[in-house]
């Protein structure tokens, strides 16, 4: 049994006029140390699906269908006191920005220990110990001094060291990360990267890692899915949808990748952008920029259709994989 | 190709500012509220049942009457009268337009002001910047009441009762005003500093503009809608300012009160029952201040494109 | 650290410099101390000498030389209508002054914060909307004003039968809504504890203290309402912040996210703002005093400023003066000490 399984999530945004969905019909599953990548631009999804497993969609977003199973048990229809068991005990979330997410008021120690006391009954020098242990993990010189400093006076790269030390803390099964490194240095980004994988490697801790960047999800995660308007286009083992890619959006998204081979060719870019919540086009989402794109497409939403590993949603996909059954019938 | 110019009017029907003003209803209540008061000011004189200054026309055989609805009123008088026999309806209707007067005065000073130095400190910078913001810092520290108690001390005292009585309208406009500026300099500067940054300042430097121009012609109009939000709630403040300096002695003499003089001289019936001398000038004063105040609120909620509500 | 205070006390002593400066002119232009010491018989050329003996003739620097070193010893002249140092004249009004003041800080504290945090908390429960409600007005309606309705409805008291007095429920709403009064609205009562030195207390006895209610509940309505809008408005900043989702998912309860994440991050505007509130508060005690005729040093500025007592005004600037950059040196440096981005250097983070 997976350890997390997301089935027909929906949220929306109550605004004004009516509520915007921004996920639609989301779903995917997480096995026990796997690493599971959601890629998509900004504006797809991905944030809010991260989000909406601890519950914690920032207002006006609410979660309005689905289940999201975690060992059995809906996290969607759990209360708050239950809930508040599971977050940063057993899943620990890592934000974008880590400035911005440690209280500026308060020392570091302060937010370790805290965390620890609010899942065990243990004494505070007790917390410290395990405070001290996972920041040495997350190879943090002098991690005692650290302890009673401030955020500020860390550097944006320790600072997301000490962030993952947090989440490590109480030992989760499962630990998401927001595009934990876009917020910082060029030069940082490999290393936190790397202390990330490596630390879930050796606990196996599951990992799903939101990010916009394709080449740290082809290191890094074993599986991937592509989002795009809300929904989950694209979905797979990551070697094959990197190798190739079966939704036309995601082969753009590939292309789009700057390619060192070839000194002074244009760079790739898939016209047109993502619509905004308000303005989703009906049928498949990305239609108006498809240029496979047919009268079907604007009608409805395609099913998922599966080709080798890979599940996709799209009328071109499944329309191939019919030709080459019907091709491969012929011949036999 | 030809493309349609829309009328003044047409723009402003189709603004954002409409729209929300439209869909707000305290702000649409308040502001009918504030334009009958400012028109019954206005309109005092051909409003009032009587001047109440005239002093052919009291009868001191009329005094304290109380309001209508109330054992002992007179409809002729329907807000009843003070201790003098002075109809109360004319009394605040004549204090409402001097306090009008001088919380709009006051406001249009201290903005004169304001924008001034805010220019000048925020485009200048260096000694300039420093010297006008130091100044403004004490006075903010002091707060601008007690800056404005000083000052309408230091003149009463230097004037004396009788002089001071006849140019106190002017006096507190300036007394006011002078308090007053420092809140809106810091809002210019500050605005100022961040358009100083912006590259149409380079052009028109870049250009030969003198430096007067740029500062009046080009950034001035760029930072003027804060202070729009400014200048409301400051009208209000300045009421409420001219209104305590009168209660204190240091404002409108009783020959040509306020509201906040008709409050004052009231208070001392307030023991023998004769409460509404006091309490409804202060009542009106209320009011008027609350919508001005409302209308500030709103005013700030549509200028301020990040807020969202609730 | 040391720089910090340096920089801060030097600014202090700056403007404390400046306001001095101001104090004299004041009492050269105005004042005329030969007026009050010799009679109308005296010839001019007396005068005259006498002016010279007194050093009114030196230049404007010696005079205020003299002036301030004067002050810095505590000898701010004599009062001419009370004909005694002006500075025993402060200190003899200004235990009351300070009393009063605590009072109104009390209730300010005591009630500001839990109501701004749960209007915060919880915007849209109809008791969050009846406090902003009730903050909005309180803050259009200024602090005499409240002071003179206080004095009706609980000095006073007022009754109501506009419902039918024969009816079983008109007969409770007029009861209700009528009150006795009863509160006593002049000056402090003689039920005074002597302290120390000039200081009676009111807070030890029930005279006393009975005294104190309305005039401290006066001086805190108008920045009570402040104060709550103030926190109200940070904490839902607050609320909004990164750092708080990420303490909820770290699983914290919801009392330690609120009180302990988000208040204090929440407090450290309304400090600064705080300080300079108690600027406003002594503008506020003038009128406060005027109205309940309570012996404090506002209405002896007030009698003062009538009385044309222009070294008891003078001593009344100075003093204030120095309160106020105390105070607004004292709240600076709180204000770096609990907050710890800032260097205390004495340049922000």
């Amino acid at each position: 049994m997976p350890l997390l399984e997301v089935k027909d999530l929906e949220a929306r945004f109550a605004v004004r006029g009516g509520d915007l969905t921004a996920l639609r019909g989301v779903s995917f599953s997480l096995d026990k140390g796997e690493r599971l990548g959601l890629v998509g631009e900004s504006g797809a999804g991905k944030s809010v699906a991260a989000f909406s497993i601890l519950n914690l969609i920032a207002r006006p977003g609410y979660i309005a269908a689905g289940q999201i199973l975690f060992e059995g048990k809906d996290l969607a229809a759990m209360s708050e006191r239950e809930l508040r068991k599971i977050r940063g005990n057993r899943i620990a979330m890592i934000f974008q920005d880590p400035m911005m997410t440690l209280n500026p008021v308060l020392t570091i120690g302060t937010q370790m220990v805290e965390a620890l006391k609010a899942h065990r009954r243990i004494s505070t020098r007790a917390a410290r110990d395990i405070a001290l242990n996972k920041l040495r993990k997350v190879q943090i010189p002098s991690p005692d001094k650290r302890l009673d400093q401030y955020p500020h006076e860390l550097s944006g790269g320790m600072r997301q060291r000490v962030i993952i030390a947090i989440a490590l803390l109480l030992d989760p099964e499962i630990i998401i990360a927001d595009e934990p490194t876009t917020a910082l240095d060029v030069t940082i980004q490999a290393e936190i990267m790397a202390l990330l994988l490596e630390l879930c490697e050796q606990d196996n801790v599951a990992l799903m890692l939101i990010t916009h960047d394709l080449g740290v999800v082809s290191q890094v995660t074993q599986r991937m899915l592509v989002m795009y308007s809300g929904r989950i286009i694209e979905q797979g083992p990551t070697r094959e949808i990197i190798n190739d890619a079966q939704h036309p959006y995601t082969q753009g998204l590939i292309n789009a990748l700057p390619q060192m081979g070839e000194p002074g060719e244009r760079l790739f870019q898939i016209p047109g952008s993502m619509p905004s919540l308000k303005n989703v086009p009906t049928g498949c989402p990305f239609h108006p920029r498809c240029s496979f794109a047919t009268d079907e497409c604007k009608r409805r939403m395609p099913e998922y259709v599966r080709s080798g590993n890979v599940d996709v949603a799209c009328y071109e996909v499944s329309n191939l994989i019919e030709q080459e059954k019907r091709m491969q019938e012929v011949e036999s | 190709m030809t493309t349609a110019t829309l009328s003044r009017w047409d723009r402003f029907r189709e603004s954002f500012l409409w729209y929300s003003f439209k869909r707000d209803k305290v702000a649409i209540a308040s502001f009918i509220v504030l334009l009958s008061m400012v028109l019954a000011a206005i309109f005092a004189p051909l409003l009032a049942p009587a001047d109440p200054y005239d002093l052919a026309q009291i009868n001191i055989m009329n005094s304290e009457l109380p309001p209508v609805g109330l054992d002992g009123s007179d409809p002729a008088f329907p807000l009843g009268t003070d201790a003098q026999g002075r109809d109360l309806l004319s009394t605040i209707l004549y204090g409402t337009r001097v306090s009008l007067l001088i919380g709009f005065g006051a406001v249009v000073l201290q903005a004169a002001l304001g924008i001034l130095f805010g220019l000048l400190a925020g485009y200048l910078g260096g000694r300039v910047d420093s010297i006008l913001m130091r100044i403004a810092d004490v006075q903010l520290s002091f707060s601008t009441l007690m800056v404005a108690i000083i000052v309408g001390a230091v003149f009463k005292a230097s004037f004396g009762n009788l002089m001071f009585g006849e140019v106190a309208i002017y006096m507190l406009i300036f007394i006011i005003g002078v308090a007053e500026w420092p809140q809106i300099a810091r809002t210019v500067r500050a605005s100022v500093l961040a358009e100083k940054k912006k590259e149409y300042v380079d052009a028109a430097k870049v250009m030969g503009f003198r430096t007067r121009r740029i500062m009046f012609r080009h950034i001035l109009p760029n930072t003027l809608s804060p202070i729009f939000v400014i200048a409301t709630v400051q009208i209000a403040n300045a009421i409420i300012s001219e209104a305590a300096l009168s209660f204190l002695g240091l404002g409108m003499p009783e020959t040509q009160p306020s509201l906040g003089s008709l409050i004052k001289s009231g208070f001392d019936y307030i023991q023998s029952g004769s409460w509404w001398i006091t309490l409804i000038p202060g009542l009106v004063l209320v009011v008027l201040v609350l919508v001005i105040n409302l209308l500030g609120d709103w005013l700030r909620d549509v200028m301020n494109p990040r807020l969202y509500k609730g | 650290m040391l720089a910090f205070l340096v920089q801060r006390i030097s600014q202090a002593v700056l403007v404390m410099f400046v306001i001095s400066v101001i104090a004299f002119a004041i009492q050269d232009g105005l004042g005329d101390p030969l007026q009050q010491m010799v009679g109308m018989s005296v010839s001019q050329d007396e005068r005259e000498a006498i002016r010279e003996e007194m050093g009114l003739n030196d230049p404007l620097v010696v005079q205020y030389v003299r002036f301030a070193g004067n002050a810095l010893q505590g000898d701010l002249g004599i009062s001419y209508f009370y004909g005694k140092p002006t500075m025993d004249v402060i200190l003899e009004h200004l235990p009351a002054t300070l009393e009063l003041v605590i009072g109104a800080s009390l209730i300010i504290i005591v009630f500001s914060v839990p109501i701004g945090v749960f209007a915060a908390i919880r915007p849209q429960a109809w008791l969050s909307k009846f406090f902003m409600g009730v903050s909005t007005v309180g803050i259009s309606i200024p602090v005499f004003l409240t002071a003179i309705v206080l004095i009706q409805i609980f000095s006073i008291g007022i009754t109501v039968d506009w419902f039918p007095q024969d009816l079983g429920w008109g007969q409770w709403l007029n009861a209700a809504l009528s009150t006795e009064g009863g509160l006593p609205s002049y000056g402090r009562g003689d039920d005074l504890t002597p302290l120390f030195g000039t200081w009676e207390s009111g807070f030890f006895s029930q005279g006393g203290l009975l005294h104190l209610i309305l005039p401290s509940v006066s001086l805190a309505s108008i920045m009570l309402p402040l104060f709550i809008r103030l926190i109200r408005a940070e904490m839902m900043e607050v609320l909004q912040s990164d750092y708080i989702r990420y303490a909820r998912a770290k699983g914290l309860s919801s009392s330690r996210v609120y009180f302990l994440h988000a208040l204090k991050n929440t407090m450290l505007p309304v400090i600064t703002v705080g300080g300079v509130q108690i600027g406003i508060m002594v503008a506020y005690t003038i009128l406060t005093e005027t109205v309940f005729q309570w012996p404090g040093v506002g209405l002896m500025f007030l009698e003062a400023i009538t009385r044309s007592d222009i070294p008891l005004i003078v001593a009344y600037l100075m003093v204030v003066g120095l309160i106020f950059v105390i105070t607004n040196t004292v709240v600076d440096l709180i204000y770096g000490l609990v907050n710890p981005t800032v260097k205390l250097t004495g340049k922000k983070a």
